[in-house]
């Protein structure tokens, strides 16, 4: 298969996230478009390093899985404290961030 | 060539299928069983790239250790289903002409590019190409700063982690109770009155 195909394909996963996040206002559901994007990136990463005949790449999409893996944590902590303190779990009603 | 092909192209409709669920779901308990099945198509793609240790850890780490996290915080929150936005779908329009732009530029990028070897397979890469061996090996050698970095910054999400979902009362830290006297007190005596 040609690099092209697989980028294009990431590309397209990419976008489907950025719509996610876009509209959806559950945070839960932000957080897992969030993670299509970074999949997508780790996608078009992978693809290179296979184009290139270098290993790098892939060192890259490890890191960024460790990364995405940091996020979720962190935000599902947000998620979890929200629902203990009885907010509302939606990021419209969410616009600041106070204590 | 023939089975690459094949199998890119149902690894690729599951990808595109299970990010589409991701968004298009309005529970969100299912918008994460869609993300596991767009990450095990997604390992599909990254064992056809030769990526097979990042493949396997795909599998094992993304869609087995952190989606059973999200499926918790999904049943612990309360699976409802999403409401629509008061204003309509206007917002959500915007969003999908947004996404449909991008993906146009991006699409225009790739195959607009001058770069030549898009259009090829990749170079002949050696038999242990992405293997785990391989991976490891560059860790500790080329990229031991962002091997540490990364176990560092593991360490951070964790505590960080706790700190988030710890029980609190209110907003401000509890009083400490009666008789109980803090590290500073502890080491320079008792707090005096203030004086008037």
């Amino acid at each position: 298969m040609n690099t092209s195909w697989f980028v294009v394909l990431s590309a397209f996963i990419f976008c489907i996230g950025a719509a996610g996040v876009l509209t959806r206002r559950s945070p839960l559901v932000i957080l897992l478009c969030l993670e299509l994007m970074l999949n997508a990136g780790s996608l078009a990463l992978i693809a290179f390093s296979r184009m290139a005949g270098n290993q790098d790449g892939q060192i890259f999409a490890l890191i960024v899985m460790v990364v995405a893996a940091c996020e979720v944590v962190i935000g599902l902590g947000i998620i979890v404290a929200m629902y203990r303190r009885r907010l509302p779990i939606d990021v419209d009603a969410m616009s600041e961030l106070r204590g | 060539m023939l089975f690459e092909q094949i199998l890119f192209f149902i690894a690729g409709i599951g990808a595109i299928g299970g990010a589409l669920g991701v968004v298009m779901l309005r529970n969100p308990f299912y918008s994460v069983l869609a993300l596991v099945a767009h990450l095990i198509a997604l390992a599909v793609l990254f064992l056809l790239l030769r990526a097979d240790f990042l493949a396997a850890a795909q599998v094992v780490v993304y869609a087995g250790a952190v989606m059973v996290l999200y499926v918790f915080v999904a049943a612990y929150v309360g699976g409802s289903d999403e409401p629509l936005r008061p204003e309509g779908a206007g917002v959500g329009a915007l969003g999908a002409l947004f996404a449909l732009a991008l993906f146009v530029e991006l699409t225009i990028a790739v195959v607009g590019s001058s770069l030549g070897a898009l259009d090829t397979t990749g170079r002949d890469i050696p038999a242990a190409f992405g293997s785990p061996g391989e991976i490891g090996k560059l860790l500790l050698t080329d990229f031991l700063v962002a091997f540490e970095v990364a176990s560092f910054l593991l360490l951070v999400a964790a505590v960080g982690a706790v700190v988030l979902a710890r029980k609190r009362r209110g907003l401000e830290d509890p009083e400490p109770a009666p008789g109980v006297i803090s590290a500073h007190e502890a080491i320079s005596g008792p707090k005096e009155p203030a004086r008037q």
